[in-house]
C-alpha cells in the first residue's frame, strides 16, 4: 500500500468514528422516550449541542492551572486513539501490531485518569467526591475488561486486536457477552450504575466530574464520553459475534446492526431498571468481573487447541 | 479448532451459560431473581440431551420437553405460590455475605475446571465442559444451602445441585434409562410440592422461615 492509500484511510476511519459516535446517545434518549410514551428530543440532539458549546467562551476558575483544559484534551485524543486501535468487521486497526490490545487499555486508562484529573484542578470537594467514585468502580471494570480480552486472547492465541476479535468467543461467548455489557454499562456511567440525566449531587458519578466546565472543553469531555460508548460497543460486538469471518460488505452490515442492538438494549435498560444504590454496585461490578473470569476460565480449557 | 463439531461447541455455551447463572444465583439478593436464575438453569439443561443427541429421537425430545417444563415452570411456579402464600419478605439474609458467597462460587468454579482435565474421562467427553459444569453447579448449590437461612432460598440451592447431578447424568445419557430420569424428575417435583406445604406450616409455626429457629424444639 502506498502512503496516499493509507493516509485516505486513516481520515475516513477518523472521520467515520468522529461524526458516527455522537449518534449513539441521541439513540439511547429515543429508545427511552419511546418507551416512556414521550416524543424526546431529536436522535441528533448531541449535534447540536456540541456545535452550541463549541462556540461559548471557557469560564475558568482561579484556582485552576492549565491541566483543567488540557485534560479532557488528552482524555479525547487517548480515547481517538483507542478507537483507531479497534478493527472495524475484516480490516484491522488504523495502526495493527503485536499486542496493541495493551495500548488499548492503557489508552483507555490514561483517559480516564486525565478526566479525573481535570476534574480535581478545579479544587472543589464536589468535583473530587465525583473524580473518587468513577476511579473506585473503574477498579472492578478494569478488571473485568482486562479479564475478557485475556479471554478472547487465550481463545484465538493472539494478542493483536484484530486477530482476536475476528473469531466468536468460544464456549463464553454468553459469559464474555453479559460480562462486557456490564462493563460498558458502568465505563459509560449508564443506569444501573449511575443516572446520566440526574443532577443530583450525591448520586452522580460522571455529570460531577464535568460540572465546572463549560464551553469547547465540555464539548470535548461530551464528544469522548460518546466515542467511548461507541468504542466498548464495537468491542461488545466484535469479541462476540464472528464478524471478523464474514466477507467485508455483510461484516459491515452485521457490526452495524450489531452496535445499534447494543445501543438500543442499553435505552432498553435505562427505562425498565432503576438505578442501584451504591452498596449494592460493587456487587453487580464483581459478577460482570467474574463473568468475563469465567469466561477466561473456558476459553483456557474448554475450546482452546 | 478441528476436531471440534459444531454439537460440543452448542452443548459448551449452554453449560457456560448455566454457570454464569450460578454466578447470578449467588449474587443476587431477592429471592425471586434465585427463582429465576434456577428456572432458566432449568431450561438450558433440559435442552443439551436434545443438541447432544445430535438426530431427533422421540424419547429423548419427550424427556428434554418434561424436564423444561417441569424445571423451568412447575417448580418454580410452585416455589412462588409458596413464596406468595406464606407471605415472605422477598429479601434473603445471608449468613455469608454476596461477594464473599459470589468468591466461594468463582473459586470453586476455577478448582472444578482445573481438577477436571487431572480426570480420567472417556476422549469423547473430555472436550466438553459437562465435567466441570456440574462439578460446578453442585458446589454453587451446597453454597446456597449452607449460607442461606431462609427454607425457599436452601430449597431453591437444592434444587440448583440437583441440576448439577443431571448434567452429571448426562455423561451416561446413552446407557442411563429414561425410567430413571423420570423417576428422578417426579422425586423432584414431589419433594418441591411438599416443601411448598411445609414452607406454609414453618411459616404459621414460628412466623419465620429462618431456618436457625428450627433447631429449638417446642411444645
Amino acid at each position: 500500500m502506498n502512503p496516499l492509500t493509507i493516509s485516505v484511510e486513516l481520515i475516513f476511519r477518523l472521520a467515520l468514528w468522529l461524526l458516527l459516535a455522537p449518534l449513539l446517545p441521541g439513540i439511547i434518549n429515543r429508545v427511552k422516550a419511546c418507551v416512556a410514551g414521550r416524543k424526546g428530543p431529536p436522535v441528533l440532539q448531541l449535534y447540536y449541542d456540541l456545535a452550541r458549546l463549541w462556540q461559548k467562551s471557557v469560564v475558568m476558575s482561579t484556582l485552576a492551572s492549565p491541566g483543567f483544559i488540557v485534560g479532557p484534551a488528552v482524555a479525547w485524543v487517548a480515547l481517538t486513539g483507542a478507537a483507531l486501535l479497534m478493527p472495524i468487521g475484516t480490516a484491522n486497526g488504523a495502526l495493527s501490531f503485536k499486542g496493541d490490545v495493551l495500548l488499548l487499555i492503557y489508552l483507555l486508562a490514561l483517559a480516564r485518569f486525565c478526566t479525573a484529573w481535570a476534574a480535581l484542578e478545579t479544587g472543589s470537594a464536589f468535583e473530587g467526591m465525583g473524580a473518587a467514585r468513577e476511579v473506585s468502580y473503574a477498579v472492578l471494570t478494569e478488571a473485568a475488561l482486562i479479564a475478557a480480552v485475556l479471554s478472547l486472547s487465550v481463545q484465538s492465541g493472539s494478542s493483536t486486536l484484530g486477530t482476536m476479535l475476528a473469531p466468536s468467543a468460544g464456549p463464553g461467548a454468553i459469559l464474555l457477552a453479559a460480562g462486557l455489557f456490564a462493563v460498558l454499562l458502568a465505563e459509560n456511567c449508564r443506569v444501573p450504575f449511575d443516572d446520566p440525566n440526574t443532577h443530583l449531587e450525591l448520586t452522580m458519578i460522571h455529570e460531577a466530574m464535568a460540572l465546572d466546565h463549560s464551553g469547547p472543553p465540555l464539548a470535548v469531555i461530551l464528544h469522548g464520553a460518546s466515542m467511548k460508548l461507541l468504542l466498548f460497543a464495537v468491542l461488545l460486538s466484535q469479541a462476540v459475534l464472528p464478524i471478523g469471518k464474514l466477507p467485508q460488505p455483510a461484516a459491515a452490515a452485521v457490526l452495524a446492526g450489531s452496535v445499534l442492538a447494543v445501543t438500543v438494549g442499553v435505552g432498553l435498560v435505562e427505562s425498565l431498571m432503576a438505578r442501584f444504590a451504591f452498596r449494592r454496585v460493587p456487587l453487580l461490578l464483581t459478577v460482570a468481573f467474574l463473568l468475563c473470569l469465567f469466561a477466561l476460565v473456558l476459553a483456557w480449557k474448554g475450546g482452546a487447541q | 479448532m478441528e476436531r471440534w463439531c459444531p454439537v460440543t461447541e452448542w452443548v459448551n455455551l449452554l453449560v457456560g451459560l448455566a454457570m454464569g447463572l450460578n454466578l447470578l444465583a449467588l449474587g443476587s439478593s431477592r429471592l425471586p431473581s434465585v427463582i429465576r436464575a434456577m428456572a432458566v438453569q432449568g431450561v438450558v439443561l433440559g435442552l443439551i440431551p436434545v443438541l447432544m443427541e445430535g438426530r431427533f429421537e422421540w424419547l429423548v425430545a419427550l424427556m428434554a420437553a418434561v424436564t423444561v417444563l417441569l424445571k423451568g415452570f412447575l417448580i418454580p411456579g410452585l416455589l412462588r405460590r409458596a413464596m406468595r402464600a406464606a407471605n415472605i419478605d422477598r429479601e434473603i439474609e445471608p449468613l455469608v455475605g454476596y461477594v464473599p458467597s459470589l468468591l466461594l462460587g468463582a473459586g470453586g468454579t476455577i478448582v472444578a475446571v482445573a481438577v477436571t482435565y487431572r480426570l480420567p474421562l472417556l476422549p469423547e467427553h473430555s472436550h466438553t465442559l459437562l465435567v466441570p459444569g456440574s462439578l460446578a453447579t453442585i458446589f454453587t448449590g451446597f453454597i446456597l444451602l449452607i449460607c442461606r437461612v431462609k427454607a425457599i432460598s436452601q430449597v431453591c440451592g437444592y434444587l440448583i445441585l440437583e441440576n448439577g447431578i443431571y448434567l452429571f447424568g448426562l455423561l451416561l445419557v446413552r446407557s442411563t434409562p429414561f425410567l430413571v430420569e423420570s423417576g428422578i424428575l417426579l422425586d423432584l417435583a414431589v419433594g418441591v410440592f411438599v416443601i411448598g406445604i411445609i414452607v406454609d406450616r414453618i411459616q404459621r409455626a414460628f412466623d419465620s422461615l429462618d431456618t436457625r429457629k428450627l433447631t429449638v424444639l417446642r411444645e
